[in-house]
C-alpha cells in the first residue's frame, strides 16, 4: 500500500496524533432501495477517539459495523493499519481479531463464565496458555471493576457489568482499534456512568477509538472529533467544541437542538 | 411371568443388541449430524448444498427402504464383508443424522445472531464459532427435540429384525419357535422399551437442568 493511498481523502482534521489506522474510502451500501452509505471517507489516526453521532437510520451503525465487516459494503475501500479488509476467510478472522468490538447488546457469550468470556479469544486465536489468558483476564477484569464477577454467568450480571466485561474482551486481544456500537444505549441510566468511565479511561490511555453514541458527555470529555451523520452521509467533522457550540450545517443545528434541549 | 423367566436369555440377548445397535447408530447419527448441520448454515454456497441434498434424500426415503439397500445392496457389492448387525447400524445411523441435523439447524436458529457476531468479532473462524459459541448453545436449546429423536432411533432399531439382526424386535420370531404365546412376549418386548425410553427421558432432564443457558 503507498502511503498516498492511506491519506485522508475529505478529512480537513490537521491535529493527528499518529499514522492514519483506519482509513474508509468511498464506501456504498444499499438496502434494496435504501442508500445506507452515500460515498462516505474518513480516516482515524492511531490514538484517536472519534465519535460518531447522528439520528437513527443514518447510517452511524452500519459504518461502525462495516469496518470490521461485521456489514458488507458495496465498493469502496476501507483499510486497516495499511491492510485492505479481507473477503470472508481466515484472512478476515485474523484481522478481526486486532478490531476490538463492542455491542449496544452486550453480546456476552450466554454458555460461557465472565472468565471464560475473556480468555476464549486469547487461547483460541492468540495462542495463549489458559494459565496466561486468565491472569490476563483477571487483571483486564480488575481494571474495568467487575474482577469479583469472574465465576459468574453474563445473565447473573447487571447491564453495566456486562458491558464492562465486554469491553474486557475487546481488550484481551490487544487491539489495535476498539469500535464501540452504542455502548450505552441499552443500559439503564444509572449505569450509564460506570461504562462511560471506563471509555474514559480507555480513550486518556491513547487507545484508538471509533464510538457510536448518543453521550455527548462523553463526547465532549473524551473525543478528538465529532463525525456527524444523517441519511447515510458524513454532514460535518470538526472538533467536540467546534460541533456543540458551532455546528455549521442545518441538519446539525437540528439534531443538536432536539437532543440538547432537555 | 414365566415366558419372561423361561426365556430369559433370549431376552438378555435381544436387548444387548438393541442396546448396541443403539448406542453406535446414536453416536454414528449425532457425529455426521453435527457436521451435516453445521454445513446447512454454512456461508460457503456447496457445502450447504450437500448439507441440504443429503437430508432431503435421506429423510425422504423409509427407513425400511434404506435398511434393504444395505442388506441386499451392499453384498451385491464388491466390499469386505461387513455383517449385518454392522450394516443395520449404519443405515440407521444415516437415517437418524438427518434428524438430528435438522434438529441441530433448528437450535442454532435460536441462538440470537448476536453471539455469532460476537464470535467473528473477536477473531473466531467460521469453524470456531461453530463449535465453541453456536453450536454448544444450539445443543442445550434443543435437547427435549433431540432426545425424541434418539427416542425414535432406539425404537426403530427393531426394523433391523427383518434383516437377521436378532435384537429385542426379534424375540418374538425366537420365541414363537419355543412355543410361547406371541402377544404375551410382545407385552414384556413392549414393556423394555417403556423402561429403556424411561431411562432416556431421566437423562433428558438431567441434561435440561445441568445445560441450561441464563438469558
Amino acid at each position: 500500500m503507498e502511503p498516498s493511498d492511506s491519506s485522508p481523502a475529505t478529512s480537513n482534521i490537521t491535529v493527528r496524533r499518529g499514522e492514519p489506522l483506519v482509513v474508509v474510502k468511498n464506501i456504498n451500501k444499499h438496502y434494496g432501495e435504501l442508500h445506507v452509505l452515500k460515498n462516505i471517507n474518513a480516516v482515524v489516526n492511531r490514538g484517536e477517539v472519534v465519535v460518531v453521532i447522528g439520528p437513527s437510520g443514518s447510517g452511524k451503525s452500519t459504518l461502525c459495523r462495516a469496518i470490521n465487516r461485521l456489514e458488507t459494503i458495496d465498493d469502496g475501500v476501507i483499510t486497516i493499519d495499511g491492510v485492505k479488509l479481507p473477503e470472508e476467510g481466515k484472512a478476515l478472522a485474523h484481522l478481526r481479531a486486532d478490531v476490538g468490538m463492542v455491542f449496544q447488546a452486550f453480546n456476552l457469550f450466554a454458555h460461557k463464565s465472565v472468565l471464560d468470556n475473556v480468555t476464549l479469544g486469547p487461547i483460541k486465536v492468540r495462542g495463549l496458555s489458559r494459565a496466561d489468558a486468565e491472569k490476563k483476564a483477571m487483571a483486564l477484569l480488575e481494571r474495568v471493576g467487575v474482577s469479583n464477577q469472574a465465576k459468574k454467568m453474563p445473565a447473573q450480571l447487571s447491564g453495566g457489568q456486562q458491558q464492562r466485561v465486554a469491553i474486557a474482551r475487546a481488550l484481551a486481544m490487544d487491539p489495535k482499534v476498539i469500535l464501540l456500537d452504542e455502548p450505552t444505549s441499552a443500559l439503564d441510566p444509572e449505569m450509564i456512568n460506570e461504562v462511560l468511565e471506563v471509555m474514559v479511561d480507555l480513550a486518556n490511555e491513547g487507545m484508538t477509538m471509533i464510538v457510536v453514541t448518543h453521550e455527548m458527555g462523553f463526547a465532549r470529555k473524551a473525543a478528538d472529533r465529532v463525525i456527524f451523520m444523517a441519511e447515510g452521509e458524513i454532514v460535518e467533522e470538526t472538533s467536540p467544541e467546534e460541533f456543540f457550540t458551532n455546528p455549521q450545517s442545518a441538519r446539525a443545528q437540528d439534531f443538536l437542538s432536539k437532543i440538547l434541549d432537555h | 411371568m414365566d415366558t419372561l423367566l423361561n426365556n430369559l436369555d433370549v431376552f438378555v440377548d435381544g436387548f444387548t443388541l438393541t442396546l448396541q445397535v443403539f448406542l453406535w447408530s446414536a453416536l454414528f447419527a449425532l457425529f455426521l449430524g453435527t457436521i451435516v448441520g453445521a454445513m446447512r448454515v454454512s456461508p460457503v454456497g456447496p457445502m450447504r448444498w450437500v448439507g441440504t441434498g443429503y437430508v432431503n434424500l435421506v429423510r425422504n426415503t423409509p427407513l425400511t427402504l434404506l435398511m434393504f439397500f444395505f442388506a441386499f445392496g451392499y453384498p451385491k457389492l464388491d466390499l469386505p464383508n461387513v455383517s449385518y448387525t454392522t450394516l443395520a447400524i449404519f443405515a440407521l445411523g444415516l437415517y437418524t443424522a438427518t434428524y438430528v441435523a435438522e434438529t441441530l439447524r433448528a437450535g442454532i436458529n435460536t441462538v440470537p445472531l448476536g453471539q455469532a457476531e460476537a464470535a467473528r468479532a473477536i477473531g473466531l473462524t467460521f469453524g470456531q464459532s461453530m463449535s465453541h459459541i453456536l453450536m454448544p448453545q444450539a445443543f442445550r436449546a434443543v435437547i427435549p427435540p433431540m432426545m425424541s429423536v434418539f427416542i425414535a432411533l432406539l425404537k426403530n432399531t427393531t426394523v433391523a429384525a427383518g434383516f437377521s439382526v436378532a435384537e429385542a424386535g426379534y424375540i418374538r420370531a425366537s420365541l414363537s419357535e419355543r412355543g410361547e404365546p406371541a402377544i404375551v412376549v410382545l407385552l414384556w418386548v413392549a414393556l423394555f422399551f417403556i423402561l429403556l425410553v424411561a431411562v432416556l427421558s431421566f437423562v433428558q432432564r438431567m441434561l435440561e437442568n445441568r445445560l441450561k443457558v441464563l438469558r
